[in-house]
């Protein structure tokens, strides 16, 4: 019995073999990770990737350098930023911006081109600024109820008081509490 | 169990009546995109038997005779106003489906059923003064019945001033009623159920909610049989509270004009494809094929026909407006056939999964995403309106965009279209 001879093509292949140097392992990935896994590979040590799934969070900033030693003082006191929405709108879904036009309430304050808001969800008092339904037309007046009688008045001497009969309705669309007046853009 | 379905009257024509009460009482309709039909009726229009869905030019005769104002839709001002309608309804029930723009149901277990009715016109009129927006209030056992009773509040078939509680009916009142109501208003049955039903002998609500359940699974389907048994009060179907994500975003839409050359499609289609773009990074999912559709109007016999539609599969599933666009306009190129007066053009977007599930490309290396980017033209677009960033490919002129002529400002969602008030 002869042994099975080498067949004369044998011997060392380029490239086959460990490669030399650190030595490796084979691992298994499911295909997502691959990309996290490289990018990990490849970033300078010490630096951390964040997650690819990562979502955002927010963190109240601190206003101050980082100093050795002393902690600043007012670490303690991090507060919300403020929201002018929360200052100006109670009612969130009856809240509505209506623009002035015209000159019947420059005494309350209100100019030409200010913003108003408007609260729908308010039950309209006596003396109240409002915005009224009055033949069809939207207006912004002051509601004046008193003795039983309902007028809206202008607060400019220019413009007559709207008087109300006995059995004509008056609609208010909404109640103004805020006018904002803009000074530069 | 119990609930309430809410739904707004006449919805676009009473969110157009809040910002001019001028038209209360007038008769008035909104019309779909490209102002072709009616989309919403007020009740004056209904009274005159307008039907929905007719179109506008059929209507134009009557429109002249009895003074009908006929508006364009102008949905940021309907979108606006149905959140504020849904956060006042909220407010009632820590259990809320908004079912559709103007509509939605609560769960209102735990309260006395003396009390509903009361409860029933407290939320009428909170969202009458809040919003401005007329409702009506079904109070039932069961969702389906919730439907029924709100249309017996709307039609004033029963209960009060827009409010419908059956549970504080009698039963022997209630079969009574059921026999006055066709079985079409029966939520979920449409026109071919209807005539299945007419086949069996049913017409009316009674008729089904007496059916036997066994039959109406064999003869329609086993979710009629559900309905049966929700006629019947017992409760089948939950509150779905949150809506599913979309499995398809479609965006697609009449021309104002007929196209003819490939250079107009090509800025509509990426117009579309933009938008659907847009809402399918605001769901956070991205699309692994986009399907590219055009057609010639199909009502116009006397021109010659063509309608085709292509899905270009992507070999990564991306959110990527410009990725997204390539695609369209690749198949677009594909099914244009010159000489045709293309009518409409869509674009979908298919095969959506969530953001965070992606699968790496085999063959290829992956394209960079850009949500940098695209988060950008989507805070733009919001703050300064659609279109502020968008691609060359959709084009400035835009002869195609859609007609809407009588258009009312948006009230609600722009700074420069406030109402104004003097």
């Amino acid at each position: 019995m002869s042994k099975p001879t080498n067949p004369p093509c044998g011997g060392p292949r380029p490239g086959a073999g460990r490669p030399p140097g650190e030595p490796t392992k084979v691992i298994r990935l499911p295909l997502r990770l691959v990309p996290a896994v490289q990018a990990l590979a490849s970033a300078p040590p010490g630096v951390r990737m964040p997650h690819p799934a990562a979502s955002h969070l927010a963190l109240p900033m601190f206003g101050h350098k980082v100093r050795a030693g002393f902690p600043s003082p007012a670490d303690d006191y991090v507060e919300a930023w403020l929201d002018l929405n929360e200052h100006l709108v109670t009612h969130k879904d009856a809240t509505f911006f209506v623009q002035a036009t015209g000159d019947s309430m420059t005494g309350a304050g209100i100019q030409e081109g200010n913003l108003l808001v408007v609260d729908r969800a308010l039950e309209a008092r006596h003396r109240d600024i409002v915005i009224a339904v009055v033949d069809g037309e939207m207006t912004v007046k002051r509601l004046d109820k008193r003795r039983g009688r309902i007028r809206l008045l202008a607060e400019n001497p220019a413009y007559a008081p709207i008087e109300f009969q006995d059995g004509q309705e008056l609609t208010v669309w909404g109640v103004v509490t805020s006018v904002i007046q803009r000074f530069k853009r | 169990m119990t609930f309430a379905l809410v739904d707004g009257n006449n919805f676009y024509v009473s969110c157009e009546r809040v910002f001019n009460p001028r038209l209360e009482g007038r008769p008035m309709v909104v019309l779909s995109n490209n102002d072709g039909c009616v989309v919403a009726r007020s009740a004056e229009v209904k009274a005159l038997d307008v039907k929905m869905g007719m179109p506008w030019y059929q209507l134009k005769d009557l429109a002249a005779r009895h003074n009908i104002l006929a508006l364009s839709s102008n949905y940021p001002l309907y979108a606006d106003m149905s959140n504020r309608m849904m956060g006042v309804l909220g407010s009632y029930s820590p259990e809320q489906e908004i079912y559709s723009i103007d509509e939605c149901f609560l769960r209102l277990d735990g309260f006395a059923a003396d009390g509903l009715a009361a409860m029933g016109q407290r939320i009428r009129r909170q969202v009458r003064q809040w919003v401005g927006i007329p409702v009506c209030v079904g109070i039932a056992a069961t969702k389906t019945l919730a439907k029924l009773a709100n249309h017996c509040a709307k039609k004033n078939l029963a209960g009060a001033d827009g409010v419908c509680n059956f549970g504080q009916i009698r039963a022997d009142e209630l079969t009574a009623l059921f026999d006055r109501i066709q079985v079409n208003e029966v939520w979920g049955v449409g026109r071919r159920l209807t005539g299945t039903l007419a086949g069996m002998g049913i017409a009316t609500v009674r008729a089904l909610r007496d059916a036997d359940p066994a039959l109406i699974r064999r003869e329609a389907s086993v979710v009629l049989e559900r309905t049966v048994r929700e006629l019947r009060g017992v409760s089948c179907l939950a509150l779905e509270d949150v809506a599913p994500n979309k499995q398809q975003i479609m965006s697609s839409r009449s021309f104002g004009e007929y196209v003819y050359a490939l250079a107009d499609l090509e800025q509509a289609v990426s117009t579309y494809c933009a938008r659907a773009a847009e809402s399918l990074r605001r769901q956070r999912s991205l699309a692994n094929a986009v399907q590219v559709s055009i057609r010639t109007n199909p009502f116009s016999e006397r021109q010659p026909q063509y309608q085709r539609g292509i899905t270009v599969p992507l070999t990564q599933a991306t959110s990527d407006t410009m990725r997204l666009t390539r695609a369209a306009l690749l198949g677009l190129k594909r099914i244009y056939r010159p000489g045709f007066a293309y009518q409409k053009a869509g674009v979908m977007l298919m095969d959506l999964h969530s953001e965070d599930q992606v699968q790496g490309v085999l063959f290829a290396a992956a394209a960079p995403a850009r949500p940098a980017l695209m988060d950008v033209i989507d805070r733009a677009n919001a703050r300064w309106g659609g279109g502020t960033l968008k691609l060359a490919s959709e084009g400035v002129k835009k002869p195609w965009q859609m007609k809407r002529e009588w258009v009312t400002p948006s009230y609600t969602t722009r700074w420069d279209e406030l109402p104004r008030v003097s």
